[in-house]
């Protein structure tokens, strides 16, 4: 630090030796105190606050029980997001990188899941079933792993080639996965499936990921988030269900999705890890935020865009202080 | 030989207390009177949101996370907790802006800014995870969406988003002491160095001690 800037440095520091008026401090505190209750409670009574019911597995099978027998048959296939996902839930995949930097992968598989037992195999067992699914787990479960991922796989591709429209797929070498399909949508339309992740054969559990994580796979929940305008790509980081105010203090992290490179997953390296260079350039400016006080520039601009004569008005007119040049 | 009086860590902690902030600076009467400004009442108005989200987010705790779906005095009191947050929020960032404006920071109150920036950080992670605990459709999209971003450097392998108990926790314990002890060091910091001079003050009314 300069002499000079040492000396200013001092100079603010020195304790006030001009004009006072009273203040109470603790009334002041009682007021705000007061007035923002007020405030609130006016808001709740007029508007209330946003909630809407989620969504449950009942709900979708339900609704588009096609989309789910297809989620259900790409869970164990291997083929849907969570199946291909990479760490902390597997290791299909290595997760993104920011350049040499791959934290994703480097922090490792601390949760895992398998989405053939966790998703399909372990639910359905946990029920009192028919005949034919008893029957098609009892297969399933005698059968090698490879042949399993080939029943799982030839069905799998079946469906996307006729584009998810179950009674188009051809007769095919796909074992006991129709019925195990089918008794999983039958499990989520009775409302058995819910409870049965979460709790995987256990009592006490308070862990939703694996709901989360299958709801995701499927069209369900995107559907809904594009309804409700909460998608990533249109602000919906800061949105909120209904028409109530959201998280608006994430504009920024907000607005990197809505520009390229990050908004375009073709566009590499960094479009297609916009994820992870968008947390590591918010951690930046939330660093360089805090550090404002001692970035060269940025710590003098408060002096060079003259602000503080409008917020000091009554005390630069009463000491006739000009404003000076920095 | 004992430990002479002056030395132990208790004296030291209550003298340096004492030296550096008396109780005329932590309850004062007057102040100068440059502080006239509508902005400054954001910084108390911060406060007094801050004191309502504690108190309406107590009684939530105590009904738990999935009583205002059911009950109108919950769903009243979660009103009370939502509006408070969103007003807190409108405060801090007033606030914020107008402390960078007035280059709040001078005169050895780095530190100040420090820990009112670091606040205004921990309170976006104490508002987040209130969003996952909401336990409705909104909770649900979030956590889908937002675990992409912490698992992609590496967070999500102990901050796991879709974990409700996880969450629950972080929300009504972790976070809000973190943001609790840094608003109190906060507040004591400003009564300890006063509210900053005006830029350009006239220089009799600052007295450099020599």
């Amino acid at each position: 630090m300069s002499r000079s800037s040492k000396a200013k440095e001092e100079f603010d520091a020195a304790p006030w030796q001009g004009k006072t008026r009273k203040y109470d401090i603790i009334k002041e505190g009682t007021v705000a105190l007061l007035v923002v209750a007020i405030l609130t409670v006016a808001l709740s009574l007029l508007l209330g606050s946003p909630d809407d019911t989620p969504l449950t597995f009942k709900g979708w099978a339900t609704t588009n029980s096609d989309n789910f027998y297809a989620t259900a048959v790409s869970e164990l296939a291997g083929t849907s997001g969570t199946a291909t996902y990479g760490p902390p839930y597997n290791s299909a995949a290595d997760g993104l990188n920011v350049g040499p930097l791959w934290l994703q992968k480097w922090a490792g598989v601390s949760r895992p899941i398998d989405t053939v037992n966790d998703f399909v195999i372990a639910p359905l067992s946990t029920q009192v079933m028919s005949v034919e699914i008893a029957s098609a787990l009892a297969t399933w479960k005698a059968a090698a792993q490879t042949e399993q991922n080939t029943w799982a796989t030839n069905y799998d591709s079946a469906i996307a080639k006729v584009e998810g429209k179950l009674s188009a797929v051809p007769a095919g070498n796909y074992g006991p996965v129709p019925a195990l399909a089918q008794g999983l949508t039958d499990m989520a339309k009775a409302g058995g499936l819910d409870a049965a992740l979460l709790s995987q054969g256990g009592f006490f559990q308070t862990d939703n990921t694996k709901q989360i994580l299958f709801f995701g796979d499927g069209s369900y929940l995107d559907d809904a988030g594009t309804a409700a305008n909460l998608q990533g790509g249109t602000w919906g980081m800061m949105n909120e269900t209904g028409r109530y105010p959201g998280q608006a203090w994430l504009w920024l992290y907000s607005f990197w999705y809505q520009i390229p490179p990050f908004n375009n997953e073709e566009s590499k390296p960094i479009g297609a890890n916009a994820d992870a260079y968008i947390m590591v350039l918010m951690g930046a400016l939330s660093l360089g935020l805090i550090l404002i006080p001692l970035i060269p520039g940025v710590k003098t601009l408060p002096m060079r865009i003259p602000i503080h004569r409008g917020i000091w008005r009554q005390y630069y007119e009463e000491n006739g202080i000009k404003r000076r040049k920095y | 030989m004992s430990t002479p009086t002056h030395e132990m860590w208790t004296a030291r902690l209550r003298s340096s207390w004492q030296r550096n902030l008396p109780i005329e600076k932590l309850l004062p009467d007057d102040q100068p009177a440059y502080v006239a400004s509508w902005i400054y009442v954001f910084g108390v108005a911060t406060i007094a949101a801050l004191g309502v989200i504690i108190a309406s987010g107590i009684v939530l705790a105590f009904q738990g996370p999935a009583w205002y779906h059911t009950s109108d005095i919950g769903n009243f009191t979660n009103s009370i907790h939502f509006w408070s947050v969103q007003m807190f929020f409108a405060f801090m960032v007033i606030h914020l802006w107008g402390k960078f404006w007035m280059a709040a920071w001078r005169g050895n109150r780095v530190r100040t800014w420090i820990t009112g920036a670091v606040a205004f950080v921990v309170s976006i992670a104490t508002a987040f995870t209130g969003y996952l605990v909401q336990t409705n459709f909104d909770s649900q999209w979030i956590s889908f969406e937002a675990k992409d971003g912490f698992n992609s450097v590496g967070v999500g392998a102990w901050f796991t988003v879709t974990n409700l108990g996880q969450m629950l926790l972080l929300h009504v314990a972790f976070l809000p002491l973190i943001l609790g002890v840094l608003t109190l060091v906060h507040v004591l910091m400003v009564r300890r160095r006063g509210v900053v001079p005006p830029i350009d003050a006239v220089p009799a009314n600052l007295e450099v001690r020599k």
